[in-house]
């Protein structure tokens, strides 16, 4: 057993140490930097059974997007009332995985929360291809893409320009900058670990691939001084973004005129569930990735057990949330309301609606026992869990209110046809492909940030 | 021919550069450095660096971002393009809002980034000290400090001796073309 999973006492002496095991600093460049050089042919055998179940899955997504601008979006089972079904759902989903990427590194770098180090990297590798994949599917959903130039404000023979006062144009906008800002944000991190690997490297094209991207960097402290200050301003910024870009997306139903979109709760709401759901997904890649890359004394019980306490948090606020829809629904006493959300619990989706309950509000709950928190395991399991939740949490949202319309005539039960599974698990694919790569070849924890958090110097051992 | 660029001196945590860092400055030298594996905290102070100009840069794109955007939407929605959308006002300030936040964000987070980088001159890929072998260990687990030959104090065989005061691991002269 690694020191970095046991579970030390409530109460440790002074300040338990973020990095176990005694590590010196050229042990953490070890650690991390294994990956990176092992040569490709001798990949672990994992990593190379999952590239090739999520290069498969790429390969499907990738056809069935063919399919769709060849046949056009009615391969899908959107029909009226429902126009908007599973395409926006895998968006508002994988845009929520993204947050917590960057919570944890603008947030809790900005609440001095050393223990983000160890984990911060990959957590920003996910918010980037959480948002590639959310990206796709308003990309695609659009029917004819081939005219998909007509958004934007091109001199073209109609002299349009878009509408400023669209929410589905502020999602633009924000989702937008949320990329760019955390693929900065991330590569700013990487720099000072990619010269490492530079430094290290002992082929040609290693040396040449990690020379360039690294900048040539070379731990000057005159330019340490003006890249903390970067770091800091970008955490600043990102902090208020990653709050309104959830805001944002909820803006896409909470300007509408329909029951169950336009509660107030809607902004906050959003961006605790995002959160929740990323901290989950942060769980589900880390306690896997951890074990087989050897990294237990660098990510440690304690980094399990603070994301735990994380998603207990906001997976109450998400309860609480559901609690006030309820009763605004009952107290606004408009009875179009009432009867959505009563249609929600014991209407026909009822069964989607007690899922999300049931994995979202109740599942978290485990975690106010430390003994479970700190079941790596559970954890596992339970963060699975909260995005199988988190997902219901958006299809119950938009299908809901949607398939009861105001004109009962036209109350129409969705169901999804063959593609809308295979469009999401097909995400699922360039996800996970995406991060292997990653996990492969780039430093998986922030080297220089977590050497900088290490007791320093022989005065300070305890 | 190959000259002198700098005399650097090793050590192997950040609590000896400091002191190190601190006697250098003390002995009256300008055109040095220090180089290290991370942000060491507190060696900024002791080598007397100022703190960063880098928000300044930001604050202009901030401002810059937020006009530019604020005054295209105010242009095309109430004047080039006005669309009457249930009979709600063209110069809707407050559907403004959403768009100029997230450009003024956009604005300044590339002005921090590619700011920070000029301010460093980065990216530049050939560099003296990248000829010592040693100095290779910089971004693993070593400390170096560097005096360059350009300093107006800066003599061999003196320089060399105050550094060799500091306790370092080695100290070595490293030359460029």
């Amino acid at each position: 057993m690694h020191r970095g999973d046991v579970v030390l006492e409530e109460h440790v002496s002074g300040r338990e140490t973020l990095i176990r095991g005694g590590l010196s600093y050229h042990d953490v460049t070890e650690a991390v930097c294994r990956m990176p050089e092992t040569p490709f042919m001798m990949s672990p055998k994992a990593w190379m059974i999952g590239l090739a179940v999520s290069l498969s899955l790429l390969a499907m997504f990738l056809l069935s997007i063919g399919y769709l601008i060849w046949e056009g979006i009615g391969i899908w089972g959107n029909m009226s009332p429902v126009f908007w079904a599973w395409d926006i759902v895998n968006f508002v989903f994988w845009v929520g995985i993204g947050h917590a990427g960057t919570l944890i590194s603008a947030i809790l770098f900005l609440f001095r929360q050393k223990w983000r180090t160890s984990i911060n990297r990959y957590a920003e590798a996910m918010t980037i291809f959480a948002v590639i994949c959310a990206l796709v599917f308003p990309g695609i959903h659009v029917g004819r893409i081939w005219v998909v130039y007509y958004f934007f404000p091109v001199p073209n023979q109609m002299d349009m320009w878009p509408n400023f006062r669209s929410p589905l144009l502020w999602d633009l906008f924000a989702v937008g900058t949320y990329f760019t800002v955390s693929l900065l944000f991330w590569y700013v991190g990487l720099v000072p670990d990619l010269a490492t690997l530079r430094d290290r490297a002992k082929n040609k094209t290693a040396k040449l691939l990690y020379g360039i991207f690294s900048l040539g960097w070379r731990g000057s402290m005159q330019h340490w001084v003006h890249y903390e200050r970067a770091y800091l301003l970008l955490a600043a910024l990102s902090t208020p973004l990653v709050l309104s870009v959830h805001s944002v997306v909820s803006f896409d139903f909470a300007t509408a005129q329909l029951p169950g979109w336009h509660t107030t709760i809607f902004p906050p709401y959003f961006v605790a569930g995002a959160i929740f759901s990323g901290f989950a997904m942060v769980q589900t890649l880390m306690l896997p990735a951890r074990k087989w890359l050897g990294l237990k004394d660098i990510v440690t019980m304690k980094h399990i057990e603070n994301m735990n306490k994380i998603i207990l948090v906001t997976g109450t606020m998400v309860g609480y949330a559901y609690g006030v829809e309820f009763f605004m629904a009952w107290y606004s006493g408009n009875e179009y309301e009432s009867f959505t959300f009563v249609n929600r619990a014991f209407g026909p989706y009822a069964w989607a609606y007690w899922t999300m309950v049931s994995c979202n509000v109740l599942t978290p709950q485990l975690f106010w026992f430390r003994k479970l928190r700190t079941n790596i395991t559970l954890s596992f399991i339970l963060s699975i869990f909260v995005n199988i939740g988190m997902w219901f949490e958006r299809f119950v949202i938009i299908v809901t209110s949607l398939n009861r319309d105001f004109l009962p005539s036209s109350w129409h039960y969705f169901t999804p046809r063959i593609w809308e599974p295979v469009f999401f698990i097909g995400s699922f694919g360039l996800f996970f492909t995406l991060f292997l790569l990653f996990v492969r070849y780039l430093p998986v924890i922030a080297m220089a940030e977590v050497k900088s958090v290490m007791p320093h110097g022989e005065e300070h051992h305890a | 021919m190959l000259k002198n660029y700098a005399l650097i001196a090793e050590y192997e945590n950040p609590h000896d550069i400091c002191h190190a860092a601190e006697q250098v400055r003390e002995a009256g030298y300008k055109k040095w450095d220090a180089c290290t594996p991370f942000a060491v905290h507190g060696l900024d102070k002791a080598m007397g660096l100022k703190a960063s100009i880098l928000p300044w840069f930001v604050l202009v794109a901030a401002i810059t971002g937020c006009g530019l955007i604020s005054w295209l939407m105010i242009w095309v929605a109430a004047y080039d393009y006005p669309l009457n959308i249930g009979g709600k006002p063209t110069l809707s300030i407050p559907a403004f809002v959403p768009p100029a936040f997230e450009v003024t964000i956009l604005f300044s987070a590339l002005t921090s980034v590619f700011g920070m980088f000029i301010l460093n001159g980065l990216p530049r890929w050939n560099h003296p000290l990248f000829h010592s072998k040693r100095f290779e260990r910089v971004t693993d687990d070593r400390f170096f400090i560097v005096i360059k030959a350009s300093d107006k104090m800066f003599e061999l065989e003196k320089t060399k001796a105050l550094l060799e005061m500091t306790h370092p691991l080695n100290v070595e002269l490293v030359e460029e073309a």
